[in-house]
């Protein structure tokens, strides 16, 4: 894998999880208080110094076969999970990722809620909102981030890939002032899976000791291969997803790109 | 005891997801694997047949009418 493949793996992958992540905050601070939902935002961004300061040093530690074992069968098991979302969100079997929507569910939520202070914090919602939604989609920057880093004995190239992609995001999110309603979310989310899913196969299978024909060349055929059996998965459920038996969903208007 | 159980639930949502079969299925294939490498036949196929498996019964699970 080279440099410019692990930049832009762990940017896409991080790209996805900043946009969710500036919804929520944008939300936030629209609805109810700016200065409340920047302490949130500060708050979470402290934990996640916080878990990489322990994490870090930790997985680095590790010799790479256990490590690949550990870190390949977490990113497969995480990778299917993004594939099987995105495959049911193609096929019509879950409603597609939609930011504005997401936004305006949130926003009206948050106007809902009487403000209540709390220590120096002047409306703890908007604190706690911000705050688990950076958090959690952290939470994924930082374990993408450190598994592809290490794997790749190259964690600041993966963390400035990973500090790119929120600075990117949180930028645009700051200028636009609305949700990123126009980031194709649904196909990074469709790629990001398949790469995960790639990745985890690779490296979980050399942790338990098995000999990849080609070495790494090998990811060349597998992500290509994850990719074309997704797709595939996605036409066969589509075909099973008449109108009639899910009204609720229209197949016109799903599509992965 | 409250916040103990929503911190062990969220690690398991976020870990585990939406369907603990795939994960179980994950663990059972890199353990085939370890025991494979552990003899003369090449083992490198047997997580990628785990993942053709494991993601169509995983999808055909949650298509499924529920009855």
């Amino acid at each position: 894998m080279s440099n410019g493949a692990l930049f832009a793996a762990v940017f896409l992958a991080c790209v996805v999880e900043a946009v969710e992540a500036t919804t929520i905050v944008l939300a936030a601070g629209t609805a109810r208080d700016w200065r409340s939902t920047t302490w949130g935002v500060l708050a979470a961004l402290g934990v996640l110094a916080a878990v990489v300061a322990v994490l870090g040093p930790a997985v680095s530690s590790l010799p790479l076969r256990p490590l690949r074992l550990v870190v390949g069968g977490l990113l497969l098991v995480f990778g299917l999970q993004w594939v099987r979302k995105a495959i049911l969100r193609a096929s019509g079997y879950k409603e597609l990722h939609d930011e504005q929507a997401i936004y305006s569910k949130q926003f009206s939520a948050a106007r809902e809620v009487a403000t209540v202070r709390r220590a120096a914090v002047a409306d703890w919602y908007a604190f706690t909102l911000s705050f688990k939604g950076v958090l959690l989609e952290g939470l994924e920057v930082v374990f993408i981030a450190l598994t592809f880093g290490t794997n790749q004995h190259d964690v600041p190239l993966a963390a400035l890939a990973a500090i790119a992609a929120v600075v990117v995001v949180a930028a645009a999110g700051f200028v636009v002032r609305a949700p990123l309603a126009r980031v194709p979310e649904n196909t990074m989310k469709f790629v990001v899976g398949v790469m995960l899913t790639s990745f985890g196969t690779f490296w979980g299978a050399e942790g338990a000791g098995a000999r990849w024909p080609g070495s790494d060349t090998a990811l060349l055929v597998i992500t290509p291969t994850v990719a074309a059996f997704a797709f595939g998965l996605v036409l066969v459920l589509r075909r099973g997803n008449r109108p009639a038996a899910h009204p609720d969903i229209s197949i016109a208007h799903v599509s992965t790109s | 005891m409250k916040r103990v159980k929503a911190f062990f639930a969220f690690w398991y949502d976020f870990v585990v997801g939406d369907d603990w079969r795939v994960a179980v299925g994950v663990a059972a294939a890199l353990a085939a694997t370890y025991g494979i490498s552990q003899t003369s036949v090449p083992a490198w196929w047997l997580l990628p047949v785990a993942v053709a498996i494991l993601l169509p019964l995983s999808l055909r699970r949650a298509t499924r009418p529920h009855r």
